[in-house]
Protein backbone atom coordinates (compact mmCIF):
# COMPACT_ATOMS: atom_id res chain seq x y z
CA UNK A 1 0.00 0.00 0.00
CA UNK A 2 1.20 3.50 -0.80
CA UNK A 3 1.26 6.22 1.84
CA UNK A 4 -1.82 8.48 1.76
CA UNK A 5 -2.04 12.09 2.90
CA UNK A 6 -4.87 14.48 3.56
CA UNK A 7 -3.95 17.78 1.90
CA UNK A 8 -7.03 19.92 2.43
CA UNK A 9 -10.55 20.04 3.83
CA UNK A 10 -13.60 22.23 4.06
CA UNK A 11 -17.00 22.24 5.74
CA UNK A 12 -20.18 24.28 5.67
CA UNK A 13 -21.76 25.52 8.83
CA UNK A 14 -24.00 22.77 10.16
CA UNK A 15 -27.51 24.14 10.61
CA UNK A 16 -31.09 22.99 11.17
CA UNK A 17 -31.86 23.99 7.61
CA UNK A 18 -30.16 25.65 4.65
CA UNK A 19 -33.18 26.52 2.49
CA UNK A 20 -30.98 28.82 0.42
CA UNK A 21 -28.61 26.02 -0.66
CA UNK A 22 -29.39 22.60 -2.11
CA UNK A 23 -27.05 19.67 -1.44
CA UNK A 24 -24.96 20.46 -4.53
CA UNK A 25 -24.28 24.01 -3.44
CA UNK A 26 -23.53 22.97 0.14
CA UNK A 27 -20.87 20.54 -1.09
CA UNK A 28 -19.49 23.16 -3.48
CA UNK A 29 -19.11 25.62 -0.62
CA UNK A 30 -17.02 23.09 1.35
CA UNK A 31 -15.12 22.06 -1.79
CA UNK A 32 -14.27 25.65 -2.76
CA UNK A 33 -13.06 26.29 0.79
CA UNK A 34 -10.74 23.26 0.55
CA UNK A 35 -9.39 24.42 -2.82
CA UNK A 36 -8.82 27.99 -1.60
CA UNK A 37 -6.82 26.62 1.33
CA UNK A 38 -4.43 24.91 -1.09
CA UNK A 39 -3.23 27.59 -3.52
CA UNK A 40 -0.67 25.45 -5.38
CA UNK A 41 -3.31 22.82 -6.15
CA UNK A 42 -5.44 22.83 -9.28
CA UNK A 43 -8.57 20.92 -10.22
CA UNK A 44 -6.81 18.99 -13.00
CA UNK A 45 -4.77 17.16 -10.32
CA UNK A 46 -7.95 15.43 -9.08
CA UNK A 47 -8.15 11.82 -10.29
CA UNK A 48 -11.70 11.14 -9.08
CA UNK A 49 -14.18 11.42 -6.23
CA UNK A 50 -16.25 9.45 -3.73
CA UNK A 51 -19.52 10.90 -2.52
CA UNK A 52 -21.50 10.01 0.57
CA UNK A 53 -25.00 10.63 1.82
CA UNK A 54 -26.99 8.35 4.04
CA UNK A 55 -30.61 8.43 3.12
CA UNK A 56 -32.43 8.44 -0.20
CA UNK A 57 -35.55 9.15 1.87
CA UNK A 58 -34.15 12.47 3.11
CA UNK A 59 -32.73 13.39 -0.29
CA UNK A 60 -35.78 12.35 -2.39
CA UNK A 61 -33.28 12.06 -5.20
CA UNK A 62 -31.54 8.82 -6.12
CA UNK A 63 -27.98 9.14 -7.44
CA UNK A 64 -27.66 12.52 -5.81
CA UNK A 65 -23.86 12.11 -5.69
CA UNK A 66 -23.84 12.14 -9.50
CA UNK A 67 -25.48 15.54 -9.39
CA UNK A 68 -22.76 16.79 -7.04
CA UNK A 69 -20.00 15.39 -9.28
CA UNK A 70 -21.60 17.26 -12.17
CA UNK A 71 -22.09 20.48 -10.15
CA UNK A 72 -18.43 20.49 -9.03
CA UNK A 73 -17.29 20.17 -12.65
CA UNK A 74 -15.62 16.82 -11.99
CA UNK A 75 -17.25 14.87 -14.86
CA UNK A 76 -16.11 12.65 -16.57
CA UNK A 77 -13.68 11.62 -13.80
CA UNK A 78 -14.38 8.42 -11.80
CA UNK A 79 -17.03 8.72 -9.11
CA UNK A 80 -19.25 6.61 -6.88
CA UNK A 81 -21.46 6.87 -3.86
CA UNK A 82 -20.74 5.16 -0.55
CA UNK A 83 -23.52 4.52 1.99
CA UNK A 84 -23.31 2.94 5.41
CA UNK A 85 -25.78 4.53 7.81
CA UNK A 86 -24.22 6.83 10.39
CA UNK A 87 -20.75 5.69 9.33
CA UNK A 88 -21.33 6.87 5.76
CA UNK A 89 -18.82 9.73 6.09
CA UNK A 90 -16.14 7.55 7.71
CA UNK A 91 -16.60 4.87 5.06
CA UNK A 92 -16.35 7.53 2.34
CA UNK A 93 -13.09 8.78 3.84
CA UNK A 94 -11.67 5.26 3.88
CA UNK A 95 -12.89 4.61 0.34
CA UNK A 96 -10.93 7.65 -0.85
CA UNK A 97 -7.94 6.37 1.16
CA UNK A 98 -8.25 3.01 -0.62
CA UNK A 99 -8.24 4.70 -4.04
CA UNK A 100 -4.95 6.45 -3.28
CA UNK A 101 -3.33 3.63 -1.24
CA UNK A 102 -3.93 1.17 -4.06
CA UNK A 103 -2.27 3.47 -6.57
CA UNK A 104 -5.49 3.73 -8.58
CA UNK A 105 -5.68 7.48 -7.95
CA UNK A 106 -3.09 10.17 -7.22
CA UNK A 107 -5.73 12.39 -5.72
CA UNK A 108 -9.25 11.55 -4.57
CA UNK A 109 -11.89 13.97 -3.30
CA UNK A 110 -14.21 12.65 -0.58
CA UNK A 111 -17.42 14.67 -0.30
CA UNK A 112 -20.45 14.13 1.91
CA UNK A 113 -23.71 15.84 2.74
CA UNK A 114 -27.15 15.37 4.24
CA UNK A 115 -30.33 17.42 3.94
CA UNK A 116 -32.37 16.31 6.94
CA UNK A 117 -34.52 19.45 7.16
CA UNK A 118 -36.79 18.23 4.37
CA UNK A 119 -39.04 16.43 6.84
CA UNK A 120 -40.12 17.10 10.43
CA UNK A 121 -37.96 15.75 13.27
CA UNK A 122 -40.21 12.77 14.02
CA UNK A 123 -40.50 11.73 10.39
CA UNK A 124 -36.72 12.05 10.30
CA UNK A 125 -36.47 9.73 13.29
CA UNK A 126 -38.66 7.28 11.42
CA UNK A 127 -36.38 7.41 8.36
CA UNK A 128 -33.37 6.77 10.57
CA UNK A 129 -35.16 3.87 12.28
CA UNK A 130 -35.66 2.27 8.87
CA UNK A 131 -31.94 1.55 9.22
CA UNK A 132 -32.93 -1.12 11.74
CA UNK A 133 -34.45 -4.48 10.79
CA UNK A 134 -37.81 -3.53 9.26
CA UNK A 135 -39.37 -6.96 9.95
CA UNK A 136 -38.36 -7.36 13.58
CA UNK A 137 -37.15 -4.09 15.13
CA UNK A 138 -38.78 -1.14 13.37
CA UNK A 139 -42.44 -2.26 13.86
CA UNK A 140 -41.99 -2.66 17.63
CA UNK A 141 -41.54 1.10 17.93
CA UNK A 142 -38.47 1.70 15.84
CA UNK A 143 -36.54 4.58 17.36
CA UNK A 144 -32.79 4.82 17.57
CA UNK A 145 -32.85 6.76 20.82
CA UNK A 146 -34.80 3.84 22.28
CA UNK A 147 -32.21 1.32 21.06
CA UNK A 148 -29.35 3.35 22.55
CA UNK A 149 -31.30 3.83 25.77
CA UNK A 150 -31.60 0.05 26.12
CA UNK A 151 -27.88 -0.33 25.51
CA UNK A 152 -26.92 2.17 28.17
CA UNK A 153 -29.39 0.74 30.69
CA UNK A 154 -27.41 -2.46 30.42
CA UNK A 155 -24.10 -0.56 30.58
CA UNK A 156 -25.32 1.08 33.80
CA UNK A 157 -26.36 -2.33 35.18
CA UNK A 158 -23.07 -4.06 34.28
CA UNK A 159 -20.63 -1.29 35.19
CA UNK A 160 -22.37 1.23 37.43
CA UNK A 161 -22.26 4.02 34.84
CA UNK A 162 -24.42 6.97 35.96
CA UNK A 163 -26.66 9.46 34.19
CA UNK A 164 -24.55 12.25 35.71
CA UNK A 165 -21.44 10.87 34.00
CA UNK A 166 -23.37 10.85 30.72
CA UNK A 167 -24.49 14.43 31.35
CA UNK A 168 -20.84 15.46 31.77
CA UNK A 169 -20.24 14.41 28.16
CA UNK A 170 -23.06 16.73 27.09
CA UNK A 171 -21.65 19.61 29.15
CA UNK A 172 -18.20 19.05 27.59
CA UNK A 173 -19.21 18.81 23.95
CA UNK A 174 -21.71 21.67 23.98
CA UNK A 175 -19.17 23.92 25.74
CA UNK A 176 -16.37 23.03 23.32
CA UNK A 177 -18.65 24.07 20.47
CA UNK A 178 -18.85 27.61 21.89
CA UNK A 179 -15.47 28.07 20.21
CA UNK A 180 -16.45 26.35 16.95
CA UNK A 181 -18.40 28.64 14.59
CA UNK A 182 -19.31 25.67 12.36
CA UNK A 183 -21.32 24.03 15.16
CA UNK A 184 -25.11 24.07 15.21
CA UNK A 185 -25.87 23.87 18.93
CA UNK A 186 -23.18 25.44 21.13
CA UNK A 187 -24.22 26.24 24.68
CA UNK A 188 -23.14 26.25 28.27
CA UNK A 189 -24.98 23.57 30.24
CA UNK A 190 -24.86 22.09 33.72
CA UNK A 191 -25.31 18.43 34.64
CA UNK A 192 -28.61 19.43 36.27
CA UNK A 193 -29.86 21.12 33.08
CA UNK A 194 -29.02 18.05 31.00
CA UNK A 195 -30.97 15.83 33.40
CA UNK A 196 -33.92 18.24 33.56
CA UNK A 197 -34.32 18.59 29.81
CA UNK A 198 -37.24 16.59 28.36
CA UNK A 199 -36.94 12.81 28.69
CA UNK A 200 -36.77 11.11 25.28
CA UNK A 201 -36.12 7.45 26.12
CA UNK A 202 -35.15 6.60 29.69
CA UNK A 203 -32.46 7.48 30.72
CA UNK A 204 -31.61 9.68 27.67
CA UNK A 205 -32.82 13.28 27.66
CA UNK A 206 -32.90 15.77 24.76
CA UNK A 207 -29.44 17.01 25.79
CA UNK A 208 -28.00 13.47 25.65
CA UNK A 209 -28.87 13.18 21.96
CA UNK A 210 -27.48 14.83 18.83
CA UNK A 211 -29.69 16.85 16.52
CA UNK A 212 -30.55 16.56 12.85
CA UNK A 213 -28.70 18.87 10.60
CA UNK A 214 -28.06 20.10 7.08
CA UNK A 215 -24.44 20.36 6.05
CA UNK A 216 -21.58 19.19 3.87
CA UNK A 217 -17.89 18.37 4.24
CA UNK A 218 -15.03 17.71 1.82
CA UNK A 219 -11.61 16.05 2.25
CA UNK A 220 -8.90 15.96 -0.40
CA UNK A 221 -6.57 12.94 -0.20
CA UNK A 222 -3.37 12.55 -2.20
CA UNK A 223 -0.28 10.43 -2.79
CA UNK A 224 3.00 11.31 -1.06
CA UNK A 225 4.40 12.74 -4.27
CA UNK A 226 1.48 15.06 -4.94
CA UNK A 227 1.09 16.01 -1.26
CA UNK A 228 4.75 17.09 -1.15
CA UNK A 229 4.28 19.30 -4.21
CA UNK A 230 1.12 21.17 -3.29
CA UNK A 231 0.77 21.14 0.50
CA UNK A 232 3.00 22.78 3.12
CA UNK A 233 1.66 20.70 6.01
CA UNK A 234 0.13 17.45 4.74
CA UNK A 235 -1.31 15.02 7.30
CA UNK A 236 -0.58 11.33 6.89
CA UNK A 237 -3.37 8.77 7.27
CA UNK A 238 -1.32 6.12 9.05
CA UNK A 239 -4.03 3.61 9.94
CA UNK A 240 -7.51 2.61 8.89
CA UNK A 241 -9.75 -0.04 10.38
CA UNK A 242 -13.40 -0.95 10.29
CA UNK A 243 -15.74 -3.44 11.86
CA UNK A 244 -19.33 -4.63 11.85
CA UNK A 245 -21.99 -6.37 13.91
CA UNK A 246 -25.39 -8.03 13.58
CA UNK A 247 -28.14 -5.69 12.42
CA UNK A 248 -30.45 -6.76 15.25
CA UNK A 249 -28.79 -5.99 18.54
CA UNK A 250 -30.87 -8.81 20.03
CA UNK A 251 -28.68 -11.19 18.00
CA UNK A 252 -25.34 -10.04 19.45
CA UNK A 253 -23.34 -12.76 21.19
CA UNK A 254 -22.26 -12.81 24.84
CA UNK A 255 -18.68 -14.09 24.50
CA UNK A 256 -15.09 -12.96 24.98
CA UNK A 257 -13.62 -9.47 24.61
CA UNK A 258 -11.49 -8.74 21.54
CA UNK A 259 -8.27 -7.59 23.20
CA UNK A 260 -6.13 -4.57 22.26
CA UNK A 261 -2.31 -4.70 22.60
CA UNK A 262 -2.35 -3.07 26.04
CA UNK A 263 -5.03 -5.37 27.49
CA UNK A 264 -4.99 -8.89 28.95
CA UNK A 265 -7.59 -11.64 29.16
CA UNK A 266 -7.47 -11.35 32.95
CA UNK A 267 -8.85 -7.78 32.65
CA UNK A 268 -12.20 -9.20 31.61
CA UNK A 269 -12.70 -12.56 33.35
CA UNK A 270 -16.41 -12.17 34.02
CA UNK A 271 -17.48 -9.91 31.17
CA UNK A 272 -19.90 -11.31 28.59
CA UNK A 273 -19.09 -9.45 25.40
CA UNK A 274 -20.27 -7.50 23.51
CA UNK A 275 -23.83 -8.14 24.67
CA UNK A 276 -25.77 -4.94 24.10
CA UNK A 277 -23.50 -2.74 26.25
CA UNK A 278 -20.48 -2.61 23.93
CA UNK A 279 -19.69 -2.22 20.24
CA UNK A 280 -17.72 -5.20 18.97
CA UNK A 281 -17.45 -3.56 15.53
CA UNK A 282 -15.84 -0.49 17.10
CA UNK A 283 -13.32 -2.62 18.95
CA UNK A 284 -12.47 -4.47 15.71
CA UNK A 285 -12.09 -1.17 13.83
CA UNK A 286 -9.77 0.18 16.53
CA UNK A 287 -7.69 -2.98 16.65
CA UNK A 288 -7.12 -2.96 12.88
CA UNK A 289 -6.34 0.76 12.77
CA UNK A 290 -3.90 0.50 15.72
CA UNK A 291 -2.14 -2.44 14.06
CA UNK A 292 -1.69 -0.53 10.80
CA UNK A 293 -0.50 2.62 12.60
CA UNK A 294 1.72 0.58 14.99
CA UNK A 295 0.04 1.92 18.14
CA UNK A 296 0.63 0.01 21.39
CA UNK A 297 -1.37 2.12 23.80
CA UNK A 298 -3.84 4.63 22.35
CA UNK A 299 -4.17 6.45 25.66
CA UNK A 300 -0.49 7.44 25.55
CA UNK A 301 0.00 7.78 21.82
CA UNK A 302 -3.03 9.81 20.71
CA UNK A 303 -3.18 13.60 21.06
CA UNK A 304 -6.96 13.86 20.58
CA UNK A 305 -10.01 11.90 19.42
CA UNK A 306 -13.04 12.95 17.36
CA UNK A 307 -15.60 10.20 17.91
CA UNK A 308 -19.21 9.55 16.94
CA UNK A 309 -21.14 10.87 19.96
CA UNK A 310 -24.67 10.56 18.59
CA UNK A 311 -25.51 9.96 22.26
CA UNK A 312 -23.63 10.87 25.45
CA UNK A 313 -23.90 7.19 26.31
CA UNK A 314 -22.28 6.08 23.06
CA UNK A 315 -19.35 8.43 23.69
CA UNK A 316 -18.77 6.60 26.99
CA UNK A 317 -19.20 3.20 25.33
CA UNK A 318 -16.76 4.24 22.60
CA UNK A 319 -13.99 5.30 25.04
CA UNK A 320 -13.97 1.64 26.02
CA UNK A 321 -14.13 0.20 22.49
CA UNK A 322 -11.17 2.39 21.52
CA UNK A 323 -9.23 1.26 24.60
CA UNK A 324 -8.92 4.78 26.04
CA UNK A 325 -9.92 3.01 29.26
CA UNK A 326 -10.89 -0.56 30.13
CA UNK A 327 -14.42 -1.82 29.49
CA UNK A 328 -16.60 -0.64 32.33
CA UNK A 329 -14.51 2.42 33.18
CA UNK A 330 -15.94 4.85 30.61
CA UNK A 331 -18.00 6.69 33.20
CA UNK A 332 -15.00 7.15 35.49
CA UNK A 333 -12.94 8.25 32.47
CA UNK A 334 -15.29 11.24 32.00
CA UNK A 335 -15.17 12.05 35.70
CA UNK A 336 -11.36 12.07 35.60
CA UNK A 337 -11.59 15.03 33.22
CA UNK A 338 -9.20 13.48 30.71
CA UNK A 339 -11.54 13.84 27.69
CA UNK A 340 -12.15 17.56 28.38
CA UNK A 341 -10.18 20.35 26.69
CA UNK A 342 -7.50 22.02 28.77
CA UNK A 343 -8.08 25.71 29.36
CA UNK A 344 -11.87 25.67 28.95
CA UNK A 345 -14.07 26.34 31.99
CA UNK A 346 -16.84 23.74 32.19
CA UNK A 347 -17.98 24.58 35.73
CA UNK A 348 -16.94 21.07 36.83
CA UNK A 349 -14.26 19.57 39.08
CA UNK A 350 -11.93 17.79 36.66
CA UNK A 351 -8.78 16.42 38.33
CA UNK A 352 -7.04 15.33 35.11
CA UNK A 353 -8.60 17.89 32.74
CA UNK A 354 -7.28 17.74 29.20
CA UNK A 355 -5.22 14.54 29.35
CA UNK A 356 -6.71 13.29 26.08
CA UNK A 357 -9.30 15.66 24.58
CA UNK A 358 -12.26 13.84 23.03
CA UNK A 359 -14.48 15.75 20.62
CA UNK A 360 -12.73 19.10 20.94
CA UNK A 361 -14.93 20.25 18.03
CA UNK A 362 -18.10 19.64 20.03
CA UNK A 363 -18.78 16.34 18.28
CA UNK A 364 -22.13 15.34 16.87
CA UNK A 365 -23.93 16.43 20.05
CA UNK A 366 -23.10 20.08 19.42
CA UNK A 367 -21.93 20.33 15.79
CA UNK A 368 -24.99 18.43 14.53
CA UNK A 369 -25.13 15.17 12.57
CA UNK A 370 -25.78 15.69 8.84
CA UNK A 371 -25.06 12.00 8.41
CA UNK A 372 -23.14 11.78 5.12
CA UNK A 373 -20.99 14.76 6.11
CA UNK A 374 -20.35 13.84 9.73
CA UNK A 375 -17.44 11.41 9.35
CA UNK A 376 -15.76 13.80 6.91
CA UNK A 377 -16.34 16.74 9.26
CA UNK A 378 -14.36 14.82 11.89
CA UNK A 379 -11.53 14.35 9.38
CA UNK A 380 -11.49 18.08 8.57
CA UNK A 381 -11.28 19.04 12.26
CA UNK A 382 -8.56 16.42 12.83
CA UNK A 383 -6.67 17.73 9.80
CA UNK A 384 -6.79 21.32 11.05
CA UNK A 385 -5.72 20.16 14.53
CA UNK A 386 -2.67 18.35 13.13
CA UNK A 387 -1.83 21.24 10.80
CA UNK A 388 -2.14 23.48 13.88
CA UNK A 389 -4.45 25.77 11.90
CA UNK A 390 -7.53 25.68 14.13
CA UNK A 391 -7.18 29.39 14.89
CA UNK A 392 -7.03 30.26 11.19
CA UNK A 393 -10.12 28.21 10.34
CA UNK A 394 -12.23 28.75 13.48
CA UNK A 395 -11.25 32.36 14.16
CA UNK A 396 -9.92 31.48 17.62
CA UNK A 397 -7.34 29.04 18.96
CA UNK A 398 -9.19 27.79 22.06
CA UNK A 399 -9.80 24.33 20.61
CA UNK A 400 -6.27 23.90 19.22
CA UNK A 401 -4.68 20.90 20.95
CA UNK A 402 -1.08 21.82 21.84
CA UNK A 403 1.62 20.06 19.78
CA UNK A 404 -0.67 17.36 18.43
CA UNK A 405 1.12 14.39 16.89
CA UNK A 406 -1.65 11.93 16.20
CA UNK A 407 -5.44 12.04 16.13
CA UNK A 408 -8.16 9.42 15.83
CA UNK A 409 -11.49 9.77 14.03
CA UNK A 410 -14.35 7.31 14.57
CA UNK A 411 -17.55 6.98 12.55
CA UNK A 412 -20.42 4.73 13.62
CA UNK A 413 -23.59 3.32 12.04
CA UNK A 414 -26.79 1.79 13.35
CA UNK A 415 -26.47 0.14 16.74
CA UNK A 416 -22.82 -0.51 15.83
CA UNK A 417 -23.31 -2.30 12.51
CA UNK A 418 -20.56 -0.47 10.58
CA UNK A 419 -17.81 1.37 12.42
CA UNK A 420 -14.66 3.00 11.06
CA UNK A 421 -11.54 4.18 12.86
CA UNK A 422 -8.84 6.18 11.05
CA UNK A 423 -5.57 7.49 12.49
CA UNK A 424 -4.11 10.76 11.20
CA UNK A 425 -0.57 11.96 11.96
CA UNK A 426 1.20 15.28 11.62
CA UNK A 427 3.82 14.76 8.90
CA UNK B 1 -33.70 37.95 -9.57
CA UNK B 2 -30.95 37.73 -6.95
CA UNK B 3 -33.42 38.96 -4.35
CA UNK B 4 -35.72 35.92 -4.83
CA UNK B 5 -36.35 34.07 -1.56
CA UNK B 6 -35.87 30.27 -1.63
CA UNK B 7 -39.11 28.75 -2.91
CA UNK B 8 -40.32 25.87 -0.72
CA UNK B 9 -43.11 23.60 -1.95
CA UNK B 10 -44.88 20.73 -0.16
CA UNK B 11 -44.79 17.32 -1.76
CA UNK B 12 -46.56 14.14 -0.57
CA UNK B 13 -45.14 10.65 -1.20
CA UNK B 14 -46.85 7.31 -0.57
CA UNK B 15 -46.26 3.78 -1.76
CA UNK B 16 -47.65 0.24 -1.22
CA UNK B 17 -45.18 -2.60 -1.04
CA UNK B 18 -45.73 -6.33 -1.62
CA UNK B 19 -43.50 -7.52 1.17
CA UNK B 20 -42.64 -11.20 1.63
CA UNK B 21 -41.28 -12.55 4.90
CA UNK B 22 -39.90 -15.37 2.72
CA UNK B 23 -37.86 -17.88 4.76
CA UNK B 24 -38.82 -16.12 8.00
CA UNK B 25 -42.57 -16.62 7.32
CA UNK B 26 -43.05 -19.52 9.81
CA UNK B 27 -42.16 -17.15 12.66
CA UNK B 28 -45.04 -14.82 11.80
CA UNK B 29 -47.47 -17.68 11.24
CA UNK B 30 -46.29 -19.08 14.58
CA UNK B 31 -47.32 -15.91 16.42
CA UNK B 32 -50.92 -16.60 15.33
CA UNK B 33 -50.63 -20.02 17.06
CA UNK B 34 -49.19 -18.42 20.21
CA UNK B 35 -45.74 -19.79 19.53
CA UNK B 36 -42.41 -17.98 19.62
CA UNK B 37 -40.04 -19.52 17.11
CA UNK B 38 -36.30 -19.02 17.37
CA UNK B 39 -33.62 -20.94 15.53
CA UNK B 40 -31.09 -23.55 16.62
CA UNK B 41 -27.96 -24.33 14.65
CA UNK B 42 -27.89 -27.93 13.39
CA UNK B 43 -24.07 -28.00 13.62
CA UNK B 44 -22.95 -26.04 16.71
CA UNK B 45 -26.22 -25.90 18.65
CA UNK B 46 -26.12 -22.10 19.07
CA UNK B 47 -29.67 -20.96 19.75
CA UNK B 48 -31.04 -17.64 18.53
CA UNK B 49 -34.18 -16.08 19.99
CA UNK B 50 -34.98 -14.76 16.49
CA UNK B 51 -35.42 -16.39 13.09
CA UNK B 52 -32.09 -16.86 11.33
CA UNK B 53 -32.01 -19.40 8.53
CA UNK B 54 -28.26 -19.79 8.92
CA UNK B 55 -26.07 -19.68 12.01
CA UNK B 56 -24.21 -16.40 12.59
CA UNK B 57 -21.48 -18.31 14.46
CA UNK B 58 -20.62 -21.19 12.13
CA UNK B 59 -22.69 -20.66 8.98
CA UNK B 60 -24.60 -23.96 9.10
CA UNK B 61 -28.35 -24.18 8.51
CA UNK B 62 -30.57 -23.78 11.55
CA UNK B 63 -33.84 -25.48 12.44
CA UNK B 64 -36.87 -23.86 14.03
CA UNK B 65 -36.77 -23.93 17.82
CA UNK B 66 -39.77 -23.22 20.02
CA UNK B 67 -38.87 -20.72 22.71
CA UNK B 68 -40.38 -20.71 26.20
CA UNK B 69 -43.20 -18.20 26.63
CA UNK B 70 -41.61 -16.78 29.77
CA UNK B 71 -38.29 -15.00 30.14
CA UNK B 72 -36.61 -12.07 31.89
CA UNK B 73 -35.99 -8.41 31.05
CA UNK B 74 -32.38 -8.12 29.87
CA UNK B 75 -32.65 -4.36 29.36
CA UNK B 76 -35.39 -1.78 28.82
CA UNK B 77 -36.35 1.80 28.05
CA UNK B 78 -39.54 3.84 28.06
CA UNK B 79 -39.85 6.00 24.93
CA UNK B 80 -41.54 9.38 25.43
CA UNK B 81 -40.94 10.31 21.80
CA UNK B 82 -40.56 8.14 18.73
CA UNK B 83 -40.61 7.94 14.99
CA UNK B 84 -43.70 9.62 13.51
CA UNK B 85 -45.46 6.27 13.04
CA UNK B 86 -45.28 5.56 16.79
CA UNK B 87 -45.64 9.04 18.32
CA UNK B 88 -49.32 8.46 19.18
CA UNK B 89 -48.35 5.32 21.13
CA UNK B 90 -45.94 7.10 23.48
CA UNK B 91 -45.01 6.50 26.20
CA UNK B 92 -44.25 2.84 25.43
CA UNK B 93 -41.70 0.49 26.96
CA UNK B 94 -39.25 -1.54 24.88
CA UNK B 95 -37.46 -4.55 26.34
CA UNK B 96 -34.93 -7.11 25.21
CA UNK B 97 -36.06 -10.47 26.57
CA UNK B 98 -33.68 -13.26 27.62
CA UNK B 99 -34.93 -16.86 27.63
CA UNK B 100 -33.59 -19.98 29.30
CA UNK B 101 -32.02 -22.16 26.62
CA UNK B 102 -31.39 -19.32 24.12
CA UNK B 103 -28.05 -17.60 23.54
CA UNK B 104 -29.49 -14.35 22.18
CA UNK B 105 -32.32 -11.93 22.94
CA UNK B 106 -35.69 -10.82 21.52
CA UNK B 107 -36.92 -7.23 21.13
CA UNK B 108 -40.51 -6.59 22.14
CA UNK B 109 -42.82 -4.24 24.04
CA UNK B 110 -43.60 -4.57 27.74
CA UNK B 111 -47.19 -3.74 28.71
CA UNK B 112 -49.21 -3.73 31.92
CA UNK B 113 -46.48 -2.22 34.11
CA UNK B 114 -45.80 1.42 35.03
CA UNK B 115 -42.46 2.55 33.53
CA UNK B 116 -40.91 3.27 36.94
CA UNK B 117 -41.39 -0.36 37.98
CA UNK B 118 -39.50 -1.93 35.06
CA UNK B 119 -36.17 -3.47 36.05
CA UNK B 120 -33.50 -5.73 34.64
CA UNK B 121 -34.20 -9.34 35.62
CA UNK B 122 -38.00 -8.87 35.85
CA UNK B 123 -39.77 -12.15 34.93
CA UNK B 124 -42.08 -11.66 31.94
CA UNK B 125 -44.60 -13.66 29.97
CA UNK B 126 -45.47 -13.50 26.24
CA UNK B 127 -48.95 -12.41 25.20
CA UNK B 128 -50.35 -12.74 21.68
CA UNK B 129 -52.86 -10.81 19.60
CA UNK B 130 -56.26 -12.50 19.32
CA UNK B 131 -56.48 -11.45 15.68
CA UNK B 132 -53.10 -11.81 13.98
CA UNK B 133 -51.84 -8.94 11.84
CA UNK B 134 -48.76 -10.97 10.86
CA UNK B 135 -46.42 -8.37 12.27
CA UNK B 136 -43.87 -8.83 15.02
CA UNK B 137 -46.17 -6.76 17.24
CA UNK B 138 -48.54 -9.78 17.37
CA UNK B 139 -46.48 -10.67 20.42
CA UNK B 140 -45.70 -8.50 23.46
CA UNK B 141 -44.77 -9.17 27.06
CA UNK B 142 -46.22 -8.42 30.49
CA UNK B 143 -44.91 -9.08 34.01
CA UNK B 144 -45.22 -12.74 34.98
CA UNK B 145 -47.14 -11.76 38.11
CA UNK B 146 -49.73 -9.75 36.16
CA UNK B 147 -53.15 -11.48 36.33
CA UNK B 148 -53.80 -13.26 33.02
CA UNK B 149 -56.38 -11.85 30.67
CA UNK B 150 -56.33 -8.30 32.00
Amino acid sequence: MKPVYMISGGITKFAKAHPDKDFRLMVKEAYDYALRDLPRFSKDMISGAVGSYFSDHFTRQLKAASMVQDFLGLCPKPSKRVEGGGATGGLCFQSAWEAVASGRMECCVAFGFETMSRVNTWKGNEFIALASDTNFDFPVGGFYSGYYAMMVQRHMYEFGTTVEQMAMVSVKNHANALYNPYAQKAKRLTVKEVRESPMVATPLTMEDICTMSDGAAVCILASEDLAGKVCDRPVRISGVGSGSDAMRMADRPHGNVILLPHERESDYRNLKYPGVHSFRGGRMAAKLAYEMAHLQNPNDELSFVELHDAYTSSEIQTYEDLGLCKYGQGGRFVESGRPFMPGVDYGLELPEQGGLPVNPSGGLLACGHPVGATGLMQAVFAFWQLQRTMEKHLGNGTLQVKNPKRGLIHSHAGTGTYITVSILEAA
Amino acid sequence: MEETEPLIIHDHYEIDYHHSYAEDSPFFVGLGKEKLLGSRCTACGYTFATPRAYCMQCGAATQWHELPLTGRVHTFTTCHYGGEAFLKETPFTLILVEFDGADTLFLSRLKNLPPDQVRIGLPVRARFAKTPTFKVTDVWFEPLDHPRGQ
